[in-house]
Protein backbone atom coordinates (compact mmCIF):
# COMPACT_ATOMS: atom_id res chain seq x y z
CA UNK A 1 0.00 0.00 0.00
CA UNK A 2 1.20 3.38 -0.47
CA UNK A 3 -1.29 6.33 -1.26
CA UNK A 4 -4.13 6.82 0.67
CA UNK A 5 -7.07 9.05 -0.72
CA UNK A 6 -9.99 9.74 1.55
CA UNK A 7 -12.92 11.30 0.08
CA UNK A 8 -14.41 13.57 2.35
CA UNK A 9 -18.01 13.67 2.64
CA UNK A 10 -19.82 17.16 3.96
CA UNK A 11 -23.55 17.71 3.63
CA UNK A 12 -25.09 21.00 3.70
CA UNK A 13 -22.12 23.08 4.73
CA UNK A 14 -20.55 20.79 7.13
CA UNK A 15 -18.30 17.32 7.04
CA UNK A 16 -20.03 14.50 8.54
CA UNK A 17 -17.93 12.72 11.22
CA UNK A 18 -17.40 9.48 8.93
CA UNK A 19 -14.72 12.15 7.54
CA UNK A 20 -12.25 12.07 10.51
CA UNK A 21 -12.39 8.02 10.45
CA UNK A 22 -11.78 7.64 7.37
CA UNK A 23 -8.45 9.82 8.00
CA UNK A 24 -8.14 8.01 11.20
CA UNK A 25 -7.94 4.32 8.78
CA UNK A 26 -5.91 5.82 6.21
CA UNK A 27 -3.18 7.19 8.30
CA UNK A 28 -2.58 3.16 9.65
CA UNK A 29 -2.19 2.67 5.79
CA UNK A 30 0.59 4.80 4.21
CA UNK A 31 0.49 8.55 2.72
CA UNK A 32 -2.92 10.48 3.17
CA UNK A 33 -4.48 12.93 0.51
CA UNK A 34 -7.61 14.10 1.06
CA UNK A 35 -10.44 14.50 -1.89
CA UNK A 36 -13.18 16.98 -1.06
CA UNK A 37 -15.70 17.82 -4.12
CA UNK A 38 -17.73 20.17 -2.91
CA UNK A 39 -19.30 23.33 -3.94
CA UNK A 40 -16.92 25.58 -1.79
CA UNK A 41 -13.89 23.42 -0.65
CA UNK A 42 -12.18 25.79 0.95
CA UNK A 43 -14.90 26.16 3.79
CA UNK A 44 -13.63 22.70 5.27
CA UNK A 45 -10.14 23.52 4.88
CA UNK A 46 -9.12 24.56 8.74
CA UNK A 47 -11.15 21.30 10.07
CA UNK A 48 -9.16 19.39 6.94
CA UNK A 49 -6.01 19.96 8.04
CA UNK A 50 -5.60 17.14 10.41
CA UNK A 51 -2.64 15.54 11.23
CA UNK A 52 -0.53 12.69 9.03
CA UNK A 53 -2.76 14.28 6.38
CA UNK A 54 -0.51 15.18 3.33
CA UNK A 55 -2.37 17.10 0.87
CA UNK A 56 -6.08 17.89 0.66
CA UNK A 57 -7.21 18.48 -3.25
CA UNK A 58 -9.96 20.28 -3.59
CA UNK A 59 -12.72 19.39 -6.50
CA UNK A 60 -14.99 22.83 -7.33
CA UNK A 61 -18.69 21.41 -8.37
CA UNK A 62 -21.20 24.01 -10.00
CA UNK A 63 -24.18 22.48 -8.06
CA UNK A 64 -24.63 23.29 -4.06
CA UNK A 65 -25.45 20.19 -3.05
CA UNK A 66 -24.21 16.71 -3.23
CA UNK A 67 -24.70 14.99 -6.74
CA UNK A 68 -23.76 11.17 -7.68
CA UNK A 69 -22.89 11.63 -11.28
CA UNK A 70 -20.64 14.57 -10.17
CA UNK A 71 -19.08 13.18 -7.40
CA UNK A 72 -18.47 10.05 -9.86
CA UNK A 73 -16.69 11.88 -12.52
CA UNK A 74 -14.56 14.26 -9.92
CA UNK A 75 -13.24 10.76 -8.16
CA UNK A 76 -12.84 9.11 -11.58
CA UNK A 77 -10.77 11.94 -12.36
CA UNK A 78 -8.22 12.45 -9.02
CA UNK A 79 -7.97 8.35 -9.53
CA UNK A 80 -6.78 8.71 -12.43
CA UNK A 81 -4.42 11.59 -11.48
CA UNK A 82 -3.10 10.24 -8.29
CA UNK A 83 -3.18 6.75 -8.79
CA UNK A 84 -3.78 5.74 -5.07
CA UNK A 85 -3.54 2.13 -3.95
CA UNK A 86 -6.50 2.56 -1.46
CA UNK A 87 -9.46 4.87 -1.67
CA UNK A 88 -11.53 5.01 1.61
CA UNK A 89 -15.10 6.33 1.94
CA UNK A 90 -18.20 6.23 4.33
CA UNK A 91 -20.69 3.59 3.60
CA UNK A 92 -23.09 6.01 3.65
CA UNK A 93 -25.95 6.96 1.10
CA UNK A 94 -24.01 9.30 -0.85
CA UNK A 95 -21.28 6.80 -1.55
CA UNK A 96 -23.43 4.42 -2.05
CA UNK A 97 -24.89 6.48 -4.79
CA UNK A 98 -21.58 6.71 -6.85
CA UNK A 99 -18.78 4.44 -5.74
CA UNK A 100 -19.88 1.15 -6.79
CA UNK A 101 -19.86 2.78 -10.34
CA UNK A 102 -16.32 4.36 -10.03
CA UNK A 103 -15.02 0.97 -8.95
CA UNK A 104 -16.79 -0.94 -11.95
CA UNK A 105 -15.57 1.59 -14.53
CA UNK A 106 -12.56 1.75 -13.15
CA UNK A 107 -12.12 -2.19 -12.99
CA UNK A 108 -10.93 -1.43 -9.67
CA UNK A 109 -11.40 -3.57 -6.61
CA UNK A 110 -14.09 -2.84 -4.54
CA UNK A 111 -15.56 -3.89 -0.81
CA UNK A 112 -18.36 -2.39 1.05
CA UNK A 113 -19.44 -2.10 4.86
CA UNK A 114 -15.81 -2.94 5.25
CA UNK A 115 -15.40 -3.12 9.66
CA UNK A 116 -11.74 -4.19 9.39
CA UNK A 117 -8.78 -3.30 7.17
CA UNK A 118 -5.13 -4.81 7.46
CA UNK A 119 -1.84 -5.54 5.22
CA UNK A 120 -0.74 -9.24 5.25
CA UNK A 121 2.70 -9.01 3.85
CA UNK A 122 2.11 -5.68 1.53
CA UNK A 123 -1.23 -7.05 0.58
CA UNK A 124 -4.37 -5.49 1.48
CA UNK A 125 -7.15 -7.62 3.55
CA UNK A 126 -10.29 -6.71 4.51
CA UNK A 127 -13.18 -8.08 6.87
CA UNK A 128 -16.82 -7.71 6.24
CA UNK A 129 -20.16 -9.14 7.55
CA UNK A 130 -21.50 -11.63 5.43
CA UNK A 131 -25.09 -13.74 5.67
CA UNK A 132 -26.73 -10.86 7.75
CA UNK A 133 -23.88 -10.65 10.38
CA UNK A 134 -24.10 -14.56 11.21
CA UNK A 135 -20.70 -14.73 9.58
CA UNK A 136 -17.75 -12.52 8.50
CA UNK A 137 -15.71 -12.79 5.15
CA UNK A 138 -11.85 -11.64 4.74
CA UNK A 139 -11.56 -10.56 1.43
CA UNK A 140 -8.24 -9.75 -0.72
CA UNK A 141 -7.84 -7.68 -4.02
CA UNK A 142 -5.07 -9.62 -6.09
CA UNK A 143 -3.88 -7.97 -9.54
CA UNK A 144 -5.74 -4.47 -8.41
CA UNK A 145 -3.92 -1.09 -8.80
CA UNK A 146 -6.55 0.42 -7.12
CA UNK A 147 -9.19 -0.65 -4.62
CA UNK A 148 -12.36 1.60 -2.96
CA UNK A 149 -12.83 0.39 0.25
CA UNK A 150 -16.21 1.72 1.85
CA UNK A 151 -15.73 1.74 5.61
CA UNK A 152 -18.45 1.10 8.09
CA UNK A 153 -19.66 4.21 10.25
CA UNK A 154 -18.60 4.94 13.88
CA UNK A 155 -16.21 1.62 13.74
CA UNK A 156 -12.91 3.36 12.80
CA UNK A 157 -11.01 5.30 15.78
CA UNK A 158 -11.51 9.35 14.56
CA UNK A 159 -8.31 11.55 13.81
CA UNK A 160 -9.16 14.77 15.88
CA UNK A 161 -9.80 18.04 13.37
CA UNK A 162 -7.01 20.64 12.32
CA UNK A 163 -3.74 20.13 14.05
CA UNK A 164 -1.36 19.13 10.97
CA UNK A 165 -0.38 21.47 8.06
CA UNK A 166 -1.25 19.90 4.55
CA UNK A 167 -0.38 21.21 1.15
CA UNK A 168 -4.11 22.47 -0.43
CA UNK A 169 -4.30 21.79 -3.95
CA UNK A 170 -7.13 23.17 -6.35
CA UNK A 171 -7.65 20.47 -8.71
CA UNK A 172 -9.52 21.61 -12.17
CA UNK A 173 -11.31 18.70 -12.97
CA UNK A 174 -13.87 18.37 -16.63
CA UNK A 175 -17.03 17.53 -14.82
CA UNK A 176 -19.65 17.48 -17.11
CA UNK A 177 -23.19 17.55 -16.39
CA UNK A 178 -25.13 16.79 -12.90
CA UNK A 179 -27.94 13.82 -13.32
CA UNK A 180 -30.12 14.61 -11.22
CA UNK A 181 -31.20 18.28 -9.78
CA UNK A 182 -31.81 18.57 -5.78
CA UNK A 183 -35.10 20.13 -5.46
CA UNK A 184 -35.15 20.10 -1.63
CA UNK A 185 -34.30 18.60 1.85
CA UNK A 186 -37.22 17.42 4.25
CA UNK A 187 -36.94 16.28 8.22
CA UNK A 188 -39.14 13.33 8.31
CA UNK A 189 -38.42 11.96 11.36
CA UNK A 190 -39.80 14.86 13.59
CA UNK A 191 -42.99 14.09 15.70
CA UNK A 192 -44.88 14.33 19.18
CA UNK A 193 -41.75 12.81 20.43
CA UNK A 194 -38.30 12.83 20.99
CA UNK A 195 -36.62 9.78 21.25
CA UNK A 196 -32.87 10.78 21.46
CA UNK A 197 -34.02 12.99 25.09
CA UNK A 198 -35.42 10.00 26.87
CA UNK A 199 -33.54 7.83 29.68
CA UNK A 200 -35.17 4.48 29.05
CA UNK A 201 -36.39 3.12 25.71
CA UNK A 202 -38.18 0.19 25.27
CA UNK A 203 -38.10 -0.31 21.71
CA UNK A 204 -39.83 -3.26 20.08
CA UNK A 205 -39.52 -4.63 16.55
CA UNK A 206 -40.86 -7.55 14.15
CA UNK A 207 -40.73 -9.82 16.67
CA UNK A 208 -43.86 -8.08 18.04
CA UNK A 209 -45.53 -9.42 14.58
CA UNK A 210 -48.83 -8.12 14.41
CA UNK A 211 -50.03 -4.12 14.37
CA UNK A 212 -52.76 -5.73 17.05
CA UNK A 213 -50.09 -6.23 19.53
CA UNK A 214 -48.06 -2.56 19.33
CA UNK A 215 -51.02 -1.59 21.95
CA UNK A 216 -49.39 -4.06 24.21
CA UNK A 217 -46.25 -2.51 24.51
CA UNK A 218 -47.51 0.87 24.66
CA UNK A 219 -49.07 0.34 28.06
CA UNK A 220 -46.00 -1.32 29.25
CA UNK A 221 -43.45 1.76 28.43
CA UNK A 222 -46.03 3.57 30.17
CA UNK A 223 -46.01 1.61 32.95
CA UNK A 224 -42.64 0.56 33.26
CA UNK A 225 -41.55 4.69 32.61
CA UNK A 226 -39.84 4.46 29.22
CA UNK A 227 -40.93 6.00 26.34
CA UNK A 228 -41.62 3.82 22.60
CA UNK A 229 -39.25 3.09 20.42
CA UNK A 230 -39.21 0.87 17.17
CA UNK A 231 -36.76 -0.48 14.34
CA UNK A 232 -37.36 -0.11 11.23
CA UNK A 233 -39.83 -2.55 9.50
CA UNK A 234 -42.67 -1.37 12.06
CA UNK A 235 -42.12 1.56 10.52
CA UNK A 236 -42.01 0.58 7.04
CA UNK A 237 -45.09 -1.18 7.68
CA UNK A 238 -46.59 2.06 8.72
CA UNK A 239 -47.77 0.78 12.03
CA UNK A 240 -45.50 3.60 13.80
CA UNK A 241 -44.22 7.26 12.66
CA UNK A 242 -40.49 8.07 11.65
CA UNK A 243 -40.21 9.93 15.12
CA UNK A 244 -40.14 6.62 17.12
CA UNK A 245 -37.49 5.22 14.66
CA UNK A 246 -33.77 4.09 16.20
CA UNK A 247 -31.42 3.20 13.34
CA UNK A 248 -29.21 4.87 10.64
CA UNK A 249 -31.89 6.41 8.90
CA UNK A 250 -33.98 6.90 12.29
CA UNK A 251 -32.41 8.66 15.17
CA UNK A 252 -29.09 7.71 16.96
CA UNK A 253 -30.44 7.80 20.76
CA UNK A 254 -28.01 6.97 24.01
CA UNK A 255 -30.04 6.48 26.60
CA UNK A 256 -29.54 5.28 30.44
CA UNK A 257 -30.88 2.30 29.74
CA UNK A 258 -32.36 0.24 25.87
CA UNK A 259 -34.69 -2.61 26.76
CA UNK A 260 -35.25 -3.97 23.02
CA UNK A 261 -37.77 -6.64 22.41
CA UNK A 262 -37.95 -9.06 19.78
CA UNK A 263 -35.03 -6.71 17.87
CA UNK A 264 -32.24 -8.92 15.76
CA UNK A 265 -30.17 -5.86 15.37
CA UNK A 266 -29.36 -5.09 11.89
CA UNK A 267 -26.45 -3.22 11.68
CA UNK A 268 -28.26 0.24 10.76
CA UNK A 269 -29.91 -0.63 13.63
CA UNK A 270 -27.01 -1.38 15.85
CA UNK A 271 -25.50 2.04 14.47
CA UNK A 272 -28.31 3.76 16.32
CA UNK A 273 -28.38 2.24 20.04
CA UNK A 274 -25.16 0.96 20.50
CA UNK A 275 -23.60 3.65 22.60
CA UNK A 276 -26.37 3.51 24.74
CA UNK A 277 -25.22 3.37 28.65
CA UNK A 278 -27.05 0.00 29.47
CA UNK A 279 -28.98 -2.52 26.45
CA UNK A 280 -30.82 -5.46 27.23
CA UNK A 281 -31.88 -7.53 24.22
CA UNK A 282 -34.70 -10.42 24.24
CA UNK A 283 -35.03 -12.17 21.83
CA UNK A 284 -35.78 -16.17 20.73
CA UNK A 285 -32.68 -16.62 18.06
CA UNK A 286 -29.98 -16.92 20.06
CA UNK A 287 -27.67 -16.07 17.38
CA UNK A 288 -29.08 -12.53 16.97
CA UNK A 289 -26.69 -9.96 16.24
CA UNK A 290 -28.26 -8.07 19.27
CA UNK A 291 -26.56 -9.95 21.84
CA UNK A 292 -23.34 -8.98 20.54
CA UNK A 293 -24.05 -5.19 21.60
CA UNK A 294 -26.00 -5.95 24.25
CA UNK A 295 -25.02 -5.80 28.20
CA UNK A 296 -27.27 -7.99 29.28
CA UNK A 297 -29.49 -11.00 27.27
CA UNK A 298 -32.54 -13.19 27.36
CA UNK A 299 -33.36 -15.97 24.83
CA UNK A 300 -36.87 -16.62 25.39
CA UNK A 301 -40.43 -15.50 23.92
CA UNK A 302 -41.15 -11.65 24.27
CA UNK A 303 -44.34 -12.18 24.80
CA UNK A 304 -43.58 -14.03 27.71
CA UNK A 305 -40.92 -11.49 29.32
CA UNK A 306 -43.29 -8.82 28.36
CA UNK A 307 -45.96 -10.30 30.49
CA UNK A 308 -44.22 -11.16 33.50
CA UNK A 309 -42.74 -7.40 33.00
CA UNK A 310 -46.23 -5.86 32.77
CA UNK A 311 -47.60 -7.77 35.77
CA UNK A 312 -44.98 -6.60 38.05
CA UNK A 313 -44.94 -3.49 37.02
CA UNK A 314 -48.50 -3.16 38.55
CA UNK B 1 -43.10 2.46 -19.64
CA UNK B 2 -41.01 -0.73 -19.87
CA UNK B 3 -39.21 -1.45 -16.43
CA UNK B 4 -36.33 -4.10 -15.85
CA UNK B 5 -36.50 -5.44 -12.29
CA UNK B 6 -33.06 -7.14 -11.57
CA UNK B 7 -33.85 -9.29 -8.49
CA UNK B 8 -32.30 -12.11 -6.41
CA UNK B 9 -33.01 -15.02 -4.70
CA UNK B 10 -31.07 -15.27 -1.11
CA UNK B 11 -29.29 -17.54 1.14
CA UNK B 12 -31.19 -17.47 4.69
CA UNK B 13 -28.70 -19.10 7.10
CA UNK B 14 -29.97 -21.94 9.19
CA UNK B 15 -29.48 -21.42 12.86
CA UNK B 16 -26.92 -24.63 13.42
CA UNK B 17 -25.42 -24.36 10.13
CA UNK B 18 -21.76 -25.61 8.83
CA UNK B 19 -19.21 -23.66 6.73
CA UNK B 20 -18.16 -25.99 3.65
CA UNK B 21 -14.26 -27.41 4.61
CA UNK B 22 -12.02 -25.22 2.89
CA UNK B 23 -14.30 -22.40 4.36
CA UNK B 24 -15.33 -20.55 1.05
CA UNK B 25 -18.91 -21.13 1.99
CA UNK B 26 -21.85 -22.25 3.85
CA UNK B 27 -22.38 -25.70 3.42
CA UNK B 28 -25.93 -25.84 0.85
CA UNK B 29 -27.43 -28.15 3.60
CA UNK B 30 -27.95 -24.92 6.21
CA UNK B 31 -28.89 -22.42 3.51
CA UNK B 32 -32.78 -21.97 2.54
CA UNK B 33 -33.48 -19.40 -0.44
CA UNK B 34 -36.25 -16.77 -0.86
CA UNK B 35 -36.71 -13.37 -2.93
CA UNK B 36 -34.77 -11.02 -1.26
CA UNK B 37 -36.79 -8.60 0.95
CA UNK B 38 -36.21 -4.74 -1.43
CA UNK B 39 -37.33 -7.11 -4.63
CA UNK B 40 -40.60 -7.55 -3.05
CA UNK B 41 -40.50 -3.40 -2.66
CA UNK B 42 -38.98 -2.47 -6.00
CA UNK B 43 -41.14 -4.88 -7.96
CA UNK B 44 -44.25 -3.54 -6.46
CA UNK B 45 -42.73 0.11 -7.54
CA UNK B 46 -42.52 -1.13 -11.20
CA UNK B 47 -46.00 -2.56 -10.98
CA UNK B 48 -47.54 0.87 -10.39
CA UNK B 49 -45.43 3.27 -12.78
CA UNK B 50 -45.55 1.21 -15.49
CA UNK B 51 -49.28 1.84 -16.60
CA UNK B 52 -51.23 -0.41 -18.63
CA UNK B 53 -49.38 -0.05 -22.07
CA UNK B 54 -45.94 -0.83 -20.08
CA UNK B 55 -44.06 -4.05 -19.64
CA UNK B 56 -42.30 -5.17 -16.20
CA UNK B 57 -39.32 -7.26 -16.90
CA UNK B 58 -37.94 -9.34 -14.18
CA UNK B 59 -33.99 -10.89 -14.70
CA UNK B 60 -31.93 -12.55 -12.33
CA UNK B 61 -28.66 -14.02 -12.47
CA UNK B 62 -28.92 -17.23 -10.55
CA UNK B 63 -28.83 -20.81 -10.64
CA UNK B 64 -32.31 -23.17 -10.74
CA UNK B 65 -32.85 -21.79 -7.44
CA UNK B 66 -33.55 -18.52 -8.12
CA UNK B 67 -36.34 -19.73 -11.04
CA UNK B 68 -38.81 -19.66 -7.59
CA UNK B 69 -38.23 -16.18 -7.14
CA UNK B 70 -39.00 -14.98 -10.58
CA UNK B 71 -41.98 -16.80 -10.81
CA UNK B 72 -42.88 -15.11 -7.47
CA UNK B 73 -42.43 -11.82 -9.51
CA UNK B 74 -44.05 -13.43 -12.61
CA UNK B 75 -47.10 -13.92 -10.35
CA UNK B 76 -46.71 -10.64 -8.70
CA UNK B 77 -47.78 -9.23 -12.17
CA UNK B 78 -44.61 -8.73 -13.73
CA UNK B 79 -44.64 -10.02 -17.60
CA UNK B 80 -41.47 -11.97 -18.51
CA UNK B 81 -38.60 -13.46 -16.68
CA UNK B 82 -35.03 -13.42 -17.80
CA UNK B 83 -32.66 -15.70 -15.99
CA UNK B 84 -29.01 -15.90 -16.45
CA UNK B 85 -26.81 -18.52 -15.56
CA UNK B 86 -23.26 -20.75 -16.07
CA UNK B 87 -21.57 -22.96 -13.67
CA UNK B 88 -18.74 -20.05 -14.74
CA UNK B 89 -20.72 -17.69 -12.73
CA UNK B 90 -20.75 -18.99 -9.29
CA UNK B 91 -19.35 -16.87 -6.65
CA UNK B 92 -19.74 -13.93 -8.56
CA UNK B 93 -19.70 -10.91 -6.62
CA UNK B 94 -22.14 -7.77 -6.56
CA UNK B 95 -19.77 -5.76 -9.27
CA UNK B 96 -19.78 -9.23 -11.10
CA UNK B 97 -23.20 -9.50 -11.33
CA UNK B 98 -23.55 -6.12 -12.26
CA UNK B 99 -21.46 -6.82 -15.54
CA UNK B 100 -23.26 -10.22 -16.31
CA UNK B 101 -26.57 -7.79 -16.50
CA UNK B 102 -25.56 -5.46 -18.12
CA UNK B 103 -25.54 -6.42 -22.12
CA UNK B 104 -28.93 -7.91 -20.86
CA UNK B 105 -30.75 -5.20 -19.53
CA UNK B 106 -29.51 -2.65 -22.24
CA UNK B 107 -31.39 -5.42 -24.65
CA UNK B 108 -34.29 -4.24 -23.36
CA UNK B 109 -34.01 -0.48 -23.77
CA UNK B 110 -35.33 0.41 -20.44
CA UNK B 111 -37.27 3.86 -19.71
CA UNK B 112 -36.62 2.28 -15.86
CA UNK B 113 -34.31 0.29 -14.30
CA UNK B 114 -35.25 -0.54 -10.55
CA UNK B 115 -33.54 -2.22 -8.04
CA UNK B 116 -33.19 -2.77 -4.42
CA UNK B 117 -31.26 -0.93 -2.12
CA UNK B 118 -29.38 -4.65 -1.38
CA UNK B 119 -29.68 -7.74 -0.51
CA UNK B 120 -30.19 -9.28 2.83
CA UNK B 121 -27.02 -12.17 2.67
CA UNK B 122 -24.49 -10.02 0.82
CA UNK B 123 -25.18 -6.81 1.66
CA UNK B 124 -23.14 -4.91 -0.86
CA UNK B 125 -25.85 -2.28 -1.73
CA UNK B 126 -23.41 -2.05 -5.00
CA UNK B 127 -25.03 -4.05 -7.65
CA UNK B 128 -27.69 -1.28 -8.93
CA UNK B 129 -25.51 1.35 -8.74
CA UNK B 130 -22.90 -0.77 -10.68
CA UNK B 131 -24.89 -1.28 -13.05
CA UNK B 132 -25.73 2.47 -13.71
CA UNK B 133 -22.37 3.13 -14.15
CA UNK B 134 -22.07 0.48 -16.90
CA UNK B 135 -25.30 1.95 -18.74
CA UNK B 136 -24.46 5.29 -18.26
CA UNK B 137 -27.93 5.73 -16.69
CA UNK B 138 -28.47 8.75 -14.55
CA UNK B 139 -29.46 7.08 -10.94
CA UNK B 140 -30.50 8.03 -7.29
CA UNK B 141 -29.82 5.55 -4.60
CA UNK B 142 -32.13 4.67 -1.67
CA UNK B 143 -35.15 5.82 -2.57
CA UNK B 144 -38.16 5.81 -0.13
CA UNK B 145 -40.42 7.57 -2.44
CA UNK B 146 -41.10 7.77 -6.52
CA UNK B 147 -43.52 10.00 -8.63
CA UNK B 148 -43.81 10.64 -12.29
CA UNK B 149 -43.59 13.86 -13.13
CA UNK B 150 -43.51 15.84 -16.67
CA UNK B 151 -41.90 13.40 -18.11
CA UNK B 152 -39.66 12.50 -15.61
CA UNK B 153 -39.50 11.30 -11.81
CA UNK B 154 -39.20 13.29 -9.02
CA UNK B 155 -37.70 10.77 -6.15
CA UNK B 156 -37.26 11.15 -2.35
CA UNK B 157 -33.42 10.31 -1.54
CA UNK B 158 -33.09 8.39 2.12
CA UNK B 159 -30.38 10.02 3.69
CA UNK B 160 -29.31 9.46 7.70
CA UNK B 161 -30.88 10.76 10.57
CA UNK B 162 -34.32 11.13 9.48
CA UNK B 163 -33.49 13.90 6.62
CA UNK B 164 -35.12 13.57 2.69
CA UNK B 165 -33.56 14.90 -0.46
CA UNK B 166 -36.13 15.85 -3.03
CA UNK B 167 -34.40 15.22 -6.22
CA UNK B 168 -35.71 15.19 -9.99
CA UNK B 169 -34.13 13.11 -13.00
CA UNK B 170 -34.77 12.79 -16.34
CA UNK B 171 -35.83 8.93 -17.84
CA UNK B 172 -34.17 6.30 -18.65
CA UNK B 173 -32.59 6.43 -15.43
CA UNK B 174 -31.50 3.94 -12.62
CA UNK B 175 -33.04 3.94 -9.15
CA UNK B 176 -32.14 1.40 -6.16
CA UNK B 177 -35.31 1.04 -3.87
CA UNK B 178 -35.59 1.38 -0.29
CA UNK B 179 -37.63 -0.92 2.08
CA UNK B 180 -41.46 0.80 3.35
CA UNK B 181 -41.74 2.51 -0.08
CA UNK B 182 -45.31 1.12 -0.79
CA UNK B 183 -46.98 -2.04 0.26
CA UNK B 184 -45.84 -4.95 -1.69
CA UNK B 185 -49.10 -7.30 -3.00
CA UNK B 186 -49.66 -10.60 -2.22
CA UNK B 187 -49.71 -13.21 -5.00
CA UNK B 188 -53.35 -15.22 -5.39
CA UNK B 189 -53.06 -19.24 -6.31
CA UNK B 190 -54.30 -18.73 -9.39
CA UNK B 191 -51.21 -16.04 -10.37
CA UNK B 192 -49.48 -18.21 -9.06
CA UNK B 193 -50.75 -21.46 -11.45
CA UNK B 194 -50.69 -18.67 -14.13
CA UNK B 195 -47.00 -17.81 -13.45
CA UNK B 196 -45.84 -20.58 -15.49
CA UNK B 197 -47.33 -20.00 -18.42
CA UNK B 198 -45.54 -16.62 -18.84
CA UNK B 199 -42.14 -16.14 -20.39
CA UNK B 200 -39.26 -17.34 -19.06
CA UNK B 201 -35.82 -17.12 -20.90
CA UNK B 202 -32.75 -18.58 -19.67
CA UNK B 203 -29.50 -16.70 -21.12
CA UNK B 204 -25.64 -17.65 -20.79
CA UNK B 205 -23.02 -15.52 -19.66
CA UNK B 206 -20.44 -17.06 -22.04
CA UNK B 207 -17.74 -15.83 -19.61
CA UNK B 208 -14.91 -18.37 -18.33
CA UNK B 209 -14.22 -18.46 -14.86
CA UNK B 210 -11.49 -16.27 -14.58
CA UNK B 211 -13.43 -13.72 -16.51
CA UNK B 212 -15.93 -13.65 -13.77
CA UNK B 213 -13.25 -13.74 -11.45
CA UNK B 214 -11.71 -10.39 -12.57
CA UNK B 215 -14.98 -8.99 -13.42
CA UNK B 216 -15.76 -9.32 -9.44
CA UNK B 217 -14.24 -6.48 -6.67
CA UNK B 218 -12.92 -8.41 -4.43
CA UNK B 219 -11.83 -12.13 -3.83
CA UNK B 220 -13.25 -14.04 -0.80
CA UNK B 221 -10.31 -15.73 1.25
CA UNK B 222 -11.99 -17.32 3.89
CA UNK B 223 -15.67 -17.15 5.82
CA UNK B 224 -15.38 -17.27 9.84
CA UNK B 225 -17.60 -16.64 12.71
CA UNK B 226 -17.33 -13.32 14.26
CA UNK B 227 -15.26 -13.16 17.16
CA UNK B 228 -17.22 -12.65 20.21
CA UNK B 229 -16.74 -9.59 21.83
CA UNK B 230 -17.49 -9.48 25.61
CA UNK B 231 -20.83 -10.93 25.14
CA UNK B 232 -23.90 -10.12 27.10
CA UNK B 233 -24.52 -11.78 30.19
CA UNK B 234 -26.94 -14.30 29.72
CA UNK B 235 -30.27 -14.37 32.15
CA UNK B 236 -31.54 -17.03 32.99
CA UNK B 237 -34.43 -18.53 34.76
CA UNK B 238 -38.33 -18.72 34.38
CA UNK B 239 -39.76 -15.80 32.51
CA UNK B 240 -41.01 -14.49 36.26
CA UNK B 241 -37.83 -14.29 37.77
CA UNK B 242 -35.77 -12.96 34.33
CA UNK B 243 -38.50 -9.95 34.02
CA UNK B 244 -37.74 -9.58 37.84
CA UNK B 245 -33.78 -9.06 37.26
CA UNK B 246 -34.93 -6.77 34.60
CA UNK B 247 -36.43 -4.66 35.96
CA UNK B 248 -33.88 -4.46 38.81
CA UNK B 249 -31.55 -3.57 36.48
CA UNK B 250 -33.35 -0.87 35.16
CA UNK B 251 -33.89 0.83 38.72
CA UNK B 252 -30.57 0.26 39.25
CA UNK B 253 -29.55 2.09 36.20
CA UNK B 254 -31.52 5.12 36.04
CA UNK B 255 -31.01 5.81 39.78
CA UNK B 256 -27.36 5.80 39.00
Amino acid sequence: VSGVLVVAEARRGELRDVTFELIGAARGLGSVSVAVIDHDPSRYRDRLAVDGVDSVLAVTTPQEHFEPHIAQRGLEALIEQEQPSVVLLGHTIDSLGFAPAVAVRGEHGFASDVTRVSSDGGDLVVVRSAYGGKLEAELDFPGRDTVLLLLRAGTFEPAAAGGGSPEWCEVTVELGEPHSEHVDFREVATGDVDITKADFLLSVGRGIEDKDNLEQFEELAERMGAILSVSRPLVDAGWVSNARQVGQSGKTVKPKVYLALGISGAVQHLAGMKNADTIIAVNSDPEAPIFNVAHYGVVADLFDIAGQLEQQSG
Amino acid sequence: MRIVVPVKQVAVVDEDFELVDDGSGVDPDFLEWSLNEWDDFSLEAALQLSGEDGEVVVMTVGDEEATEGLLTCLAKGADRGVRIWDDALAGADALAVARILAPAVRREQPDLVLCGVQSSDAVNSATGIALAGLLNLPHVAVVRAISAENGGLVVERELEGGLVEVVRIELPALLTVQTGINEPRYANLRAIKQAREKPLEVLGSGLSPEQVASAGGARLRKLAEPEAGEGAEMLQGSPAEVAARIREIVAERLSG
